[in-house]
């Protein structure tokens, strides 16, 4: 637990130190702010067209008209976004060869793996509630309700878990930070995709299988508003198959 | 304190190093000498636990490496052939970092980090970046790196490459200065460097041992002959065979220098022939400046120990051992 923090801090130290993770951040809430913005104009002009054909102030749900679409907006620029963030966690170690020092100390595997992780998590979070000024935003000037947002950022959450989770596998494998990012953002785009082909072959069972595999249909119940236990079953899964595989990659890379 | 049997590696069909066998006594200083892939990096990297061996055993202070690696990684300090530093943190912060997953407990860090610094030489730039360091600079907080759980047995991998001749000779002062309290085993392909700061030296030659013994009894075991250099300013065409006519000459070779032709001239085991010479050349008005009798240093032997290696094969298990020199 110990070298698990340690292995943390001095990623979390690096990743400050560079430029990326304020890059990295910066892009994220600039898009995702400027989405936003162009959905709540929308929203509004929508509601003034209401209001002149109906002759009242119209009730619309905002976590409808605004919030559902902001969440889609968010997983698809974290799908972008955070490839850069997780390409160097191990990639950069191994080229610059500072692994030597780390398997070589007596820490095992294990913290080396979560501690990278959960730094990547940290900064992932925190670019997350970098965006609550908007929920923030339309609850004082409107009225929304809290309880669909709060399972949307989990959703969103739990859907950037798995991204780092594949994209600390992908830097893993090699230890040429391009490759890794690209690697990862194959990966998760692919993991994306599932989803459209299911829907082609829909009524067979190919269909309902590729349908559960895809990771957009297991977001969309928590961003709907739903905590369904099949959703969180399917991406603490793939969180743990991406962890766990990383760990035996690194393991088998020190026998070749 | 270290002990090795028979280890062995092998990546596919090619053998890095094969039944490699020595042992280490306490606070003792061991050279491991070899060309570059000769399979120096890999058994060091064995005994870290980074890599583990195909066949064959090793206990470093008292732990074996396939048994208690995690032991033996306590009981360890590695500095590799590139010093793993990370640029962007601070010496201070690499080393609190290094004290941290070494297993330190945390009221020992401070100390431990004071004493680090000091013997490193470190004190004045621990607020620096690694990254603006000096090449010198940084192979130091390398070296701090593996002190500073003060472990028992220090591995250091080609610890002078790369430093400017005045680091050279700070680092070996640094290196004799850890013996008797650590056991220290380091590699090199510099000969000197052996000799200079080493008890005794292990040659590694196409991942076999060639030789295990003191620099002084190598070179005793192998000289055949005595060799003389020559200096002359103004040697006459046939200088050549006129060396060869003086008794005891077995062969003369020349070639030329700054200062005008040198002559080594080899004669038989035992026999001093530099005052015939001496006379022979004040004889011929070649114009003598230099007369010495040449030792046979550790380079010669270890190019007698390696001398018919195939360079093909050599170059290519470098590369696939990912062996840089």
């Amino acid at each position: 637990m110990r070298s698990t923090l340690a292995i943390m801090g001095k990623e979390l130290r690096i990743l400050f130190a560079s430029p990326i993770a304020y890059v990295v951040a910066a892009i994220f809430v600039l898009i995702s702010g400027y989405l936003f913005y162009s959905i709540v104009i929308y929203a509004s002009s929508q509601s003034m067209q209401i209001m002149r054909v109906q002759g009242a102030l119209p009730q619309i749900n905002l976590n409808d008209l605004v919030f559902r679409p902001t969440f889609h907006n968010m997983a698809v620029i974290l799908m972008l976004t955070l490839p850069l963030i997780t390409m160097r966690l191990l990639a950069e170690e191994k080229k610059i060869k500072t692994i030597e020092l780390l398997l070589t100390s007596p820490v095992p595997l294990t913290a080396i793996v979560m501690g990278k992780y959960l730094a990547a998590l940290l900064v992932f979070t925190l670019m997350l509630a970098l965006t609550a000024y908007m929920p923030l935003l339309l609850w004082y000037y409107g009225s929304i309700q809290w309880m669909p947002i709060l399972t949307g950022y989990l959703g969103i959450w739990l859907l950037g878990g798995v991204f780092i989770a594949v994209g600390l596998l992908a830097s893993s494998l090699t230890e040429n930070q391009i490759i890794a990012s690209f690697i990862s953002f194959a990966a998760v785009l692919l993991l994306w995709l599932i989803g459209w082909i299911s829907q082609a072959v829909a009524d067979t069972s190919m269909g309902s299988v590729l349908t559960y595999l895809s990771i957009g249909e297991h977001t969309e119940n928590f961003i709907r508003g739903m905590i369904d236990t099949e959703d969180l079953v399917y991406l603490a899964t793939l969180i743990i198959v991406g962890l766990f595989v990383t760990h035996r990659v690194l393991e088998s890379q020190r026998w070749k | 304190m270290i002990n090795v049997q028979n280890l062995t590696k092998r990546y596919g069909d090619l053998t890095a190093i094969e039944d490699v066998t020595f042992n280490v006594e306490k606070g003792e200083i061991l050279a491991f000498l070899g060309p570059n892939g000769a399979g120096k990096t890999t058994t060091m990297r064995i005994l870290t636990c980074f890599m583990p061996a195909t066949a064959g055993t090793a206990t470093v202070a008292g732990y074996d490496i396939f048994e208690n690696p995690q032991d033996v990684k306590k009981h360890i300090g590695y500095l590799p052939e590139s010093p793993p530093l990370y640029t962007e943190l601070t010496v201070t912060e690499y080393l609190g970092f290094v004290s941290k997953i070494k297993g330190i407990e945390r009221k020992d860090r401070a100390p431990a980090l004071t004493r680090v610094l000091e013997r490193c030489a470190l004190t004045d730039v621990r607020h620096r970046l690694i990254g603006n360091l000096s090449r010198g600079y940084r192979q130091r907080v390398g070296l701090a790196q593996a002190l500073i759980h003060n472990p028992e047995v220090l591995i250091l991998d080609e610890p002078t490459t790369g430093l400017d001749p005045k680091q050279i000779i700070e680092m070996r002062q640094v290196i004799k200065e850890l013996a008797g309290q650590h056991t220290v085993i380091l590699s090199t392909h510099i000969l000197p460097e052996a000799t200079a700061i080493c008890q005794r030296v292990v040659i590694i030659h196409k991942g076999r041992i060639v030789a295990v013994d003191t620099p002084d009894t190598l070179s005793a075991q192998l000289r055949q002959s005595e060799k003389v250099r020559l200096t002359l300013r103004t040697p006459s065409p046939d200088t050549a065979d006129k060396l060869k006519t003086v008794a005891g000459v077995v062969s003369v070779f020349e070639e030329s220098s700054a200062d005008g032709q040198v002559f080594m001239v080899e004669c038989e085991l035992g026999r001093d022939i530099r005052t015939e010479l001496a006379a022979q050349a004040v004889r011929g008005h070649w114009g003598l400046i230099e007369l010495t009798a040449v030792r046979l240093s550790l380079e010669d032997v270890f190019l007698h120990l390696t001398r018919e290696e195939p360079k093909q094969e050599e170059s290519k298990e470098e590369v696939l051992k990912g062996e840089t020199s």
